[in-house]
């Protein structure tokens, strides 16, 4: 099968080239200013479009095994395809966990029969406890290069120091949900004026920044590799920043939810609002769209937390924290980046070139099982692209979404840009902005 | 801002007007008359329905609501559920919707979960909703009831009435807040009415029960309780829950009342004429000493009275108040 991406501007690393991409067998078989592709390619108008490679997603709880009311690995791909990802790594934090070898594998043989690359998160230790610790290796084996306990942190700091240590040689990276339960538990909003006014008990962004604090500094004495999931404050962003400005191996990744919404959206207790770690301060807000703007966030990651509707429609302290993220994530990242004046080289590197770097999903790091990711539209690359339209505009509405789950923070909200095509592993899964 | 109450629900007393709370207060009064009749009962509220919804353990707030309900003459359809919705099996919006298909006109709620009266407000936009205390957020009709309280007091010790005194009695009023601050739904709305009303309110607690944020609410912190005490003229006691003391917030509750606890010798040190007020349900020994209890009594079994008048007061308004019904 062959599929022609016709007079798109084509989003390299640092320059950007309008022109045809011809797609064959699952691969760039020729890139070029007018290709003459074989009569039966499907032609696809990329006209006004940015070609890129296709977006990685470090963060996405898809829910199966376990709660697939909310999400299925099936559903959550057509999610992901649609938001224009290529690849996903899916979170470990089902039921039961993916901490071993047996559900690994049946998530990688799922993620398998949907047109994405599912890759996984392994746990970082037994049960995502806190404890003893998961067996990396036997994971790693099946090609797990992130391991994260994500939905709490690792609180131990004798126990993140020895994984830390016991997963530097194996080549993998930790990635840590920094927020220190003990400052953070129970609460269900930011800390500050409003969580008082509103008689919510506040998760504080000290629970967030001393846990990267810690860690940074347990990285620093095991000189091994880590990530840190969406970090949420001016703080925690400068810290990171700082570190590996002082080469530290450390990366992070920021969520749209915490560069588009402020703690302000949670005055009327709509528990669609609330997220770990919480929506922040406008400041916090305003920090991060300059961090993402400066180039100094490696990646923009979903956090996609599906969850029933019937549970997000609970009072807000009882309903479970999280929200939906996959489809609207590029758009919400091109107006964070000044839509319409986005560059686009930073938009492919926040929503591709870094998170696939990450997730070891580079051409240069040879994933089994998985297709390379991140690289550039140049023949003989694996045909993971994405075709992202910054003039369409649009109207998010929660029950049009591919997710099995309703629980968007953007109901009715109207974005700019949207992803028109999405090629995943040679295949056109998203065209004229619908799965085919 | 809230500048009349009349057909309006009643959430929070954060974004009600000096005049409306002097509108609740002074039907109220008329309210007492009633309770002192013989045949306690007016028909202002005759074939309206009144849902009274107790999510959380309460026996005084849904007491008094159910009472002044039935003295207004409204059917009163009553559901007590001692534990959260998703313990019962049944989320919140679908035990409102079907209690709100029997066709109610208010819905008393009272949740353990904050802002859970804002969300009946938006399941049933088209029924009032009277918040009776909604987590650590809001408590408005217990604002009121202690107003109220303080105005009737001091007017009778001036020969005068309540609706004679209007707001000017709260002019310049000291008012002293002592005790867990930080989670009381009842401090919140005790001193957004104080102040809203014009007196001068101070806060008094351990520093682990202050709000974080104390420094933006319209109070001054004191540290020295003990010369708070000489300075107030109401002072207000809020009820220290037991798993604050249990190591959590404070040492202990001996270490609270060592502190923070009205004892028999701080009592003696007050002036004499001091309001000492508390919402009820008491710790005798802890937050106040069981012989000051008996010698403040008569106010605390008032501000109880009182709740009858205030929330008949809220009900009529919020009610019988709305055009469509007069």
């Amino acid at each position: 099968m062959s599929i022609v991406l016709r007079q798109g501007l084509i989003i390299g690393p640092t320059s950007s080239v309008i022109g045809d991409v011809l797609v064959v067998d699952g691969t760039i078989a020729d890139v070029g200013p007018a290709i003459d592709a074989p009569s039966d390619a499907y032609e696809v108008d990329a006209r006004d479009c940015w070609v890129g490679p296709g977006f990685v997603d470090l963060h996405t709880h898809l829910r199966e095994p376990g709660r697939e009311a909310a999400e299925t690995i099936e559903s959550g791909a057509r999610a992901g395809a649609l938001g224009g990802y290529c690849a996903l790594v899916a979170m470990p934090n089902t039921e039961p966990c993916l901490d071993n070898v047996a559900t690994v594998s049946y998530v990688l043989a799922r993620g398998a029969t949907t047109p994405l690359d599912i890759c996984v998160a392994g746990a970082i230790t037994q049960g995502r406890r806190g404890e003893a610790l998961a067996p990396m290796a036997e994971m790693a084996a099946l090609g797990v290069r992130l391991f994260s306990d994500d939905g709490i942190g690792v609180r131990d700091p004798s126990v993140m120091r020895r994984a830390l240590l016991y997963a530097n040689p194996l080549g993998v990276r930790l990635a840590q949900h920094c927020e220190d339960e003990q400052l953070a538990g129970g609460g269900t909003m930011n800390e500050g004026a409003l969580s008082s006014r509103l008689g919510l008990t506040g998760r504080p962004a000290l629970a967030e920044e001393l846990m990267v604090m810690r860690d940074l500094e347990l990285v620093r004495a095991t000189g091994a590799a880590m990530h840190f999931l969406h970090l949420s404050t001016a703080r925690s962003v400068a810290l990171v920043v700082a570190a590996r400005a002082q080469g530290l191996r450390v990366t992070f990744e920021i969520a749209p939810h915490h560069f588009t919404l402020d703690e302000q959206c949670c005055e009327g207790y709509d528990p669609a609002f609330k997220v770990h770690p919480p929506l922040r301060t406008r400041d916090d807000v305003a920090a991060l769209v300059a961090a993402l703007r400066r180039g100094d966030v490696d990646a923009v990651a979903t956090d996609h937390a599906p969850h029933a509707p019937e549970l997000k429609d609970l009072p807000f302290d009882e309903a479970p924290a999280g929200m939906l993220g996959l489809e609207h994530a590029a758009s919400l990242t091109y107006e964070a980046l000044g839509a319409p004046q986005c560059d686009p080289a930073v938009f492919f590197q926040v929503m591709s070139r870094g998170p696939a770097a990450i997730a070891q999903l580079r051409r240069e790091d040879a994933p089994p099982r998985h297709s390379a990711h991140g690289g550039s539209v140049a023949p003989g690359e694996d045909a993971n692209l994405t075709v992202f339209s910054p003039s369409t505009h649009w109207t998010v509405s929660r029950s049009a979404l591919a997710s099995r789950s309703m629980n968007t923070p953007y109901d009715g909200r109207e974005l700019s840009g949207r992803v028109r095509a999405t090629i995943a592993k040679g295949r056109l899964v998203v065209d004229q902005e619908v799965l085919t | 801002m809230i500048t009349s109450l009349r057909g309006q629900s009643l959430l929070s007393l954060n974004e009600v007007s000096r005049d409306a709370i002097l509108e609740v207060l002074n039907t109220a009064e008329s309210f007492v008359e009633v309770n002192r009749r013989t045949i306690k009962k007016v028909p202002a509220l005759k074939g309206r329905v009144v849902a009274s919804l107790f999510f959380e353990e309460s026996t005084r707030t849904r007491l008094s609501f159910e009472t002044a309900a039935k003295r207004l003459s409204a059917d009163v359809l009553s559901l007590a559920v001692a534990s959260s919705s998703v313990k019962k099996g049944e989320s919140l919006r679908d035990t409102i919707a079907t209690i709100d298909a029997l066709g109610i006109d208010a819905v008393v709620l009272r949740h353990r979960s904050s802002g859970a009266a804002l969300q009946v407000s938006r399941y049933v936009p088209h029924v009032r909703v009277i918040n009776a205390g909604d987590g650590q957020h809001q408590h408005p009709t217990q604002g009121l009831l202690d107003a109220f309280t303080i105005r009737q007091v001091l007017s009778q010790r001036r020969g005068t009435t309540g609706l004679e005194s209007g707001g000017e009695l709260f002019e310049g009023l000291r008012i002293l807040i002592v005790g867990d601050i930080r989670h009381s739904r009842v401090a919140r709305s005790d001193i957004a009415a104080y102040s809203t009303l014009g007196a001068e309110v101070r806060v008094c607690a351990p520093g682990t029960l202050l709000p974080d944020d104390v420094e933006q609410w319209p109070v001054t912190v004191a540290t020295d309780f003990d010369e708070s005490l000489e300075w107030a003229d109401v002072v207000g006691l809020l009820r220290l829950q037991a798993e604050r003391g249990s190591g959590a917030f404070v040492p202990s509750l001996d270490e609270f009342t060592f502190t923070h606890g009205l004892t028999v010798e701080r009592f003696a040190r007050m002036r004499p004429e001091t309001l000492i007020m508390h919402p009820g349900p008491m710790n005798r020994g802890v937050e106040v000493d069981s012989r000051v209890v008996d010698a403040a009594a008569a106010i605390v079994e008032q501000q109880v009275a009182n709740g009858v008048p205030i929330r008949m007061a809220v009900l009529y308004l919020s009610v019988a108040g709305s055009g469509e019904s007069s």
